[in-house]
């Protein structure tokens, strides 16, 4: 396991034919799409629709039953991907190791890669906690975090790789608003700042049209609409139309 | 049930190729080596104590009555070492130490955590499973050496306290010496090396592919102990055939 080997930013990411079935269920009927070197990609769409399913085949945590995912040109399932470009995902339960405090966890992958001394592990660590404004955090364990906090710490983790592709699964979920803002923020200055490709994939409206540069919409394993934020706001499918509009329609009985 | 024996010798294969990565891991091996002996050395001393007890206790009085009580210390002696001590102690450690593998590693894999380990290219057989097995393969046979000694000492005490065989500590151990010979611990402690590789791949092959929540984390765990249990009693067999077959052809003397 040697460490990554290029040092340019952001990767391009291409989807063929993406198809994947689970079971009778098929999740992903044919996904086509590419992500630019830099980009914000976020991809939109309803529960249960295949997102999170497609986001994990980007990274090789699923294997297609059809169909290639390219990154930079090469297809993912290629061991040689791994050791050439530095790939990160933040999950959406953060997934941090509940065995290890959060100082161990950030810094696992320069520990276990033997990529810095210890002293100097300790630093990058403590930098990067400071970035997601967890400052002074490295010897809590997982559990004593709240849920904002874990993720941000999962997004420390990430940083430490200085990934060239970094994705995250519904990064936003389960946090108040202004965390969310907080969490969004993130990975637009993580963007400007090392010119990171981001795929993103959430149904939270906000933060998609906050900081997308593109927007994918999913729905039953299909992209049914695909462009820059705005673009997507003015698409008249109805099921693009129904998921940013919707809204209670209850109507509360006068008293 | 024969694909699960498929994927753990791949992955008992896949660990034997990453042991060369052991003294990268040692302080995992050494905290799970701390984790085994600490949690089972109390345990075992017990139990150990105890079958030791039992056994003099059900063949003391009758072998005395006839006249054979230099042979009681010899009996005892030969069965804790070549049988009772390593089934034992693989059993109890397949329900102490294999049990909480499958239910670490599982909980491990139920919350993504392996997946996130995959992410960073982190091998999790070599950050998790190497250093597991590494130190229950170190471990175990220590374990059946202590439990051999303090079933003996148990023996011996019992046979001294008790009125119905009434042989002195010291007449216990002379009569050992002369009747078990050093191959008799070597058999036992061989044996419980075999079963430490068993206890281990099963729990961790259970982890590794529990699946759901709470409740898979639970069934994995029932799993890795009910089928370590039965290879455990299997590859005993298969291994005293083997070892008397390998004896009588003199290799194995």
């Amino acid at each position: 396991m040697n460490p990554p080997t290029t040092t340019q930013q952001g990767v391009a990411v291409q989807v063929r034919g993406l198809r994947r079935n689970f079971g009778p269920q098929e999740v992903l009927k044919g996904i086509d799409l590419e992500v630019m070197p830099g980009e914000i990609f976020v991809i939109m769409g309803p529960s249960g629709s295949g997102k999170s399913v497609l986001l994990r085949h980007l990274i090789g945590l699923e294997q297609p039953d059809a169909g290639e995912i390219l990154i930079n040109g090469e297809s993912i399932e290629s061991p040689e991907v791994a050791n050439k470009y530095r790939l990160a995902m933040v999950f959406q339960s953060g997934a941090l190791l509940n065995s290890l405090t959060v100082g161990e966890n950030v810094g696992l992958y320069l520990k276990e890669h033997k990529l810095k001394s210890p002293d100097e592990i300790a630093r990058i660590v403590a930098e990067k906690l400071e970035v997601v404004g967890l400052k002074d955090t490295e010897a809590k364990m997982p559990n004593e975090l709240s849920g904002g906090m874990k993720k941000r710490a999962a997004i420390a983790r990430a940083l430490v790789i200085e990934p060239q592709l970094i994705l995250y699964d519904e990064p936003t979920s389960e946090l108040d608003p202004l965390s969310s803002v907080v969490v969004g923020e993130e990975i637009l200055k993580l963007n400007e700042r090392i010119g990171v490709t981001s795929v993103v994939v959430s149904h939270d409206r906000d933060l998609a049209f906050g900081i997308a540069h593109r927007i994918a919409v999913i729905h039953e394993g299909n992209i049914v609409a695909l462009g820059a934020p705005e673009e997507v706001k003015r698409s008249r499918h109805p099921i693009i139309r129904d998921f940013l509009h919707a809204d209670f329609k209850h109507e509360r009985p006068n008293l | 049930m024969f694909q699960n024996i498929g994927e753990m010798v791949l992955l008992f294969w896949r660990t034997i190729r990453a042991l060369p990565l052991t003294w990268r891991q040692r302080d995992k091996v050494f905290d799970q080596f701390f984790e085994i002996g600490n949690a089972s050395l109390l345990m075992v001393a017990v139990l150990s104590f105890f079958i030791g007890g039992v056994l003099t206790l059900q063949t003391g009085p009758t072998m005395v009555e006839r006249g054979l009580s230099n042979y009681v210390s010899g009996i005892v002696g030969f069965s804790v070492a070549r049988e009772l001590a390593p089934i034992m102690m693989a059993i109890l450690i397949a329900g102490r130490i294999g049990s909480a593998m499958a239910a670490e590693i599982g909980s491990m894999r139920v919350y993504q955590e392996i997946d996130a380990l995959r992410t960073m290219n982190i091998n999790p057989i070599n950050y998790l499973v190497l250093p597991r097995l590494v130190a229950i393969a170190l471990a175990l046979p220590m374990l059946v050496t202590f439990s051999i000694l303090v079933a003996w000492l148990g023996g011996a005490v019992v046979a001294w306290a008790t009125t119905e065989i009434d042989i002195p500590i010291q007449s216990f151990f002379e009569n050992l010496k002369t009747m078990v010979e050093l191959k008799d611990v070597a058999h036992g402690v061989l044996k419980s090396f075999c079963f430490a590789w068993i206890v281990g791949i099963v729990a961790c092959h259970q982890g590794l592919i529990t699946r759901g929540g709470p409740r898979g984390i639970g069934r994995s765990v029932t799993k890795a102990v009910v089928n370590a249990i039965v290879l455990i009693v299997i590859f005993d067999f298969v291994l005293t055939r083997l070892f008397i077959v390998l004896g009588n052809a003199g290799i194995l003397k």
